[in-house]
């Protein structure tokens, strides 16, 4: 007996759910990166898509090289000055919805380079929505923050993603930018866009209003 | 408290700098035909450091590459050095040479004054010279007289200053900003 | 399009009367094996010129090294050529020792050569796996990690990092092997020679993987030694060269092997000289492997070396010794010394000039990889654009080593 002859003598015709939740879990549950391997964590992240350690089963099947077919794009390594535009260019190359994983600590924070070639943190370039640290992080880790961003998608609202023209996006505040430290304490007031960004469940949401 | 060197200094080999007698048959052919080239001999540490001065670079590299006696086809590496920002002289650029049949490598070093930074280009004798001597003049703004494309290749090409230099910040002047 | 500012290496040339396209193959790009930009100028299918712009992924290590002291620069030198970190490891070390004047245990020296052998597998199997991919046989990639997992696996016993291991220090090792490691050795090299056939018999008698590499991108032997070539892109065009037997170091010398070469400088040539290497790298581990004795594996100088955990929990002038070589490291006699290694991609030297201080004043590494690439636009005159994949893959490029 098929499981489609199961479901459709257990369940009734039609199914009932939220938008939402049908439209994050078909999100969530392909979740296609674009390939953004520079350096050390790269061969990891080859490691994390082999048979071993198979980041296909959570959906990443493929990665695409083209960033207009991908959703995720995991930077993984150093991202040097002269890379940085090209990687804001890819960044702004993929459609919405479109998320980063930033792998390892030198995309996270510049890493064991803490010199002029060096950005110090992916997130003064792109927004950044799940960080993983290491160098490099196992394969295992970097499952785990599939994962973790498949629970993101999962609590996100459709009316959230709009494409936004690339004028506005660069010159937005850059959600998730930790603040320009240069050992100066002058600029440690809390302002609303440097705040870490969340997605707050629909339930958080609603409360607050 | 004293650390290391009492220990260390006994078991490191002899440093002579030496000028009268080459000890090393490396430097012997250089020596016998153009001696007006050979301006230091180094041994040390098992190798062999012909100091030429900045002139008669190239004269010396074509020499030791098409002499039977040391035959240097090899170019390994081209290796700009900055000793200091007080230091007279301040830079030096380190040529490296392997000889493919007889296995061996001698060191030849030019040294540089910090206001007159040209060296002349060996691209004509190895090409392999070409990307070495970019690199050095990328990171330490040595200019190589005669390169067919003197340009920068590891630093974006707006780059301001030259990296490796003592006197650049390690951080560099400000951190980076997409605008 | 928008109007942001355009990089001037991306503007687009236009040039409607022209037979020839200039297309920049970006540094995004799945088949270049990092961040390698390539201008290429076709016409039509041919490339007339395929010019190779580097600097990518410049991380400034040769600075950092002037900051760090010596055993903190080991850890930097793995992130170089990260598919080799055990060869960075110990072409650094080595120059330390040459500098210092140790004299390293024979244990030590047989451990490193197993290791350097294993990594040398390894950075071979990636090697295999990406270039089979990129020439379209997708299932070698995943049997090439596969076997790669069980060398990482081994490494990670050792030193505790997969690909970031810094295994070696300055004057020897940083832990003896584990328990139990050296079956464990045995099993994966008594397997490897059937996972070797297997791609073998996948790769070698295919049809396909033939006509799209033989007389590709070839060079010939004075061209390869004017430009500097060194490894299997230089004993694939018939010299016979290897630092191993040229300039042996760690005890090589007492070590039977062979020095793949094959005569015709092409792609094809390049493959066959790393699949046998890859049989000679298990042939030399399999004799490590039985050549190991129990002893020390550390240099017997107390000012330079870290003593023994318990020594240093029991002995004063140990714990001493530790606090210092931790807080101020150790001094470094002045001098410079350029010290050669054949790495799996080919010789890598390690440049190194101390003042006499615990921070050296300059190290410079001769990457392999930097001095091969420069050699692509020779190789690929004439060629196809999709022959400028094989070639890239054949060359074997680290981007980490080529722009450090």
């Amino acid at each position: 007996m098929g499981l489609e002859n199961v479901i459709a003598e257990a369940l009734p015709e039609v199914l009932t759910t939220r938008l939402d939740s049908l439209i994050n879990w078909a999100r969530k549950s392909s979740l296609w990166p674009a390939t953004f391997g520079l350096a050390c964590c790269a061969i990891e992240m080859m490691n994390a898509t082999s048979s071993r350690n198979d980041l296909a089963r959570f959906g990443s099947e493929v990665f695409r090289a083209s960033p207009r077919q991908a959703d995720v794009m995991i930077v993984s390594g150093r991202v040097s000055r002269k890379m940085a535009p090209v990687l804001r260019r890819i960044y702004d190359q993929m459609p919405e919805p479109k998320w980063v994983i930033s792998m390892g600590a030198c995309a996270t924070s510049g890493g064991v380079f803490d010199n002029y070639a060096i950005v110090q943190g992916v997130d003064k370039i792109v927004p950044v929505d799940v960080y993983i640290p290491g160098c490099p992080p196992r394969p295992e880790m970097l499952i785990h923050a599939v994962m973790m961003l498949q629970d993101k998608v999962s609590k996100e609202s459709v009316r959230d993603r709009r494409d936004i023209p690339e004028e506005e996006a660069r010159e937005a505040v850059v959600p998730g930018t930790l603040p320009i430290t240069d050992g100066s304490t002058a600029q440690q007031d809390t302002l609303p866009e440097s705040r870490p960004y969340t997605i707050a469940s629909r339930h958080e949401r609603r409360r607050s209003t | 408290m004293t650390s290391g060197p009492d220990n260390i200094e006994q078991q490191s080999p002899e440093q002579t700098p030496s000028s009268e007698a080459a000890p090393s048959p490396l430097v012997a052919a250089l020596q016998r035909e153009h001696p007006e080239w050979v301006g230091e001999v180094i041994v040390a540490f098992g190798e062999t450091t012909i100091v030429v001065p900045r002139e008669n670079i190239v004269d010396a590299c074509l020499f030791l590459k098409t002499s039977p006696e040391t035959r240097f086809d090899f170019l390994s590496d081209i290796c700009g050095v900055d000793r200091g920002v007080e230091e007279e002289p301040r830079f030096e650029v380190n040529y490296h040479l392997f000889s493919t049949t007889k296995y061996h490598r001698v060191r030849l070093k030019v040294v540089l004054n910090e206001e007159d930074t040209h060296v002349p280009s060996v691209t004509g004798i190895w090409r392999t010279a070409n990307w070495h001597e970019r690199e050095t003049f990328d990171l330490f703004g040595v200019i190589f007289d005669g390169h067919p494309d003197l340009r920068r290749i590891l630093l974006p090409d707006d780059w301001q200053g030259h990296a490796l230099r003592k006197d650049f910040p390690l951080r560099g002047y400000e951190p980076y900003s997409l605008k | 399009m928008s109007s942001t500012t355009i990089p001037p290496q991306f503007e687009i040339v236009d040039r409607p009367l022209d037979t020839q396209m200039t297309l920049s193959m970006g540094p995004q790009h799945p088949s270049t094996h990092g961040v390698l930009r390539l201008e290429l100028v076709l016409d039509g299918e041919m490339v007339v010129k395929a010019t190779p712009d580097i600097g990518y992924l410049h991380t400034g290590m040769e600075k950092l090294f002037e900051y760090k002291k010596y055993q903190q620069g080991i850890v930097i030198t793995d992130r170089m050529d990260y598919l080799n970190p055990l060869g960075n490891n110990l072409a650094y070390v080595m120059a330390g020792e040459k500098l210092l004047g140790l004299e390293i245990p024979e244990r030590a020296q047989t451990i490193r050569v197993l290791m350097c052998e294993l990594q040398r597998i390894a950075s071979h199997l990636v090697w295999l796996g990406t270039h089979a991919l990129d020439i379209g046989a997708m299932t070698v990639f995943f049997y090439c990690f596969r076997e790669r997992e069980k060398i990482l696996n081994l490494i990670e016993a050792a030193s505790g990092g997969r690909l970031t291991p810094s295994y070696f220090r300055i004057g020897g090792l940083m832990m003896d092997l584990p328990a139990g490691f050296e079956n464990r050795c045995k099993q994966f090299l008594d397997y490897f020679p059937s996972a070797l056939d297997e791609f073998h018999k996948l790769l070698s008698g295919n049809k396909i993987f033939q006509r799209r590499t033989q007389g590709i991108g070839r060079i010939s032997a004075e061209d390869a030694i004017d430009w500097g070539l060194s490894g299997p892109c230089l004993r694939g065009s018939g010299i016979n060269l290897d630092i191993r037997r040229a300039n042996p170091y760690s005890g090589y010398e007492k070590y039977d092997f062979e020095v793949p070469t094959e005569p015709d400088g092409d792609v094809w040539a390049r493959y066959m000289v790393r699949m046998r290497e890859m049989k000679e790298s298990h042939n030399i581990s399999t004799q490590a492997l039985s050549r190991l004795q129990p002893g020390p594996i550390k240099a017997d100088a107390p000012k330079v070396v870290l003593p023994d955990r318990e020594a240093m929990k029991s002995h004063m002038d140990a714990l001493i010794h530790h606090f210092l070589i931790v807080a101020e490291g150790f001094d470094v006699p002045a001098g410079e010394v350029y010290h050669p290694i054949e790495a799996s991609k080919g010789e890598l030297g390690v440049y190194m000039r101390s003042d006499g201080g615990p921070k050296p004043n300059r190290v410079h590494f001769r990457g392999p990889s930097f001095v091969n690439l420069s050699a692509l636009p020779v190789m690929s005159e004439g060629e196809m654009v999709a022959d400028i994949v094989a070639i890239i893959g054949s060359l074997d490029i680290v981007l980490g080593e080529i722009d450090r």
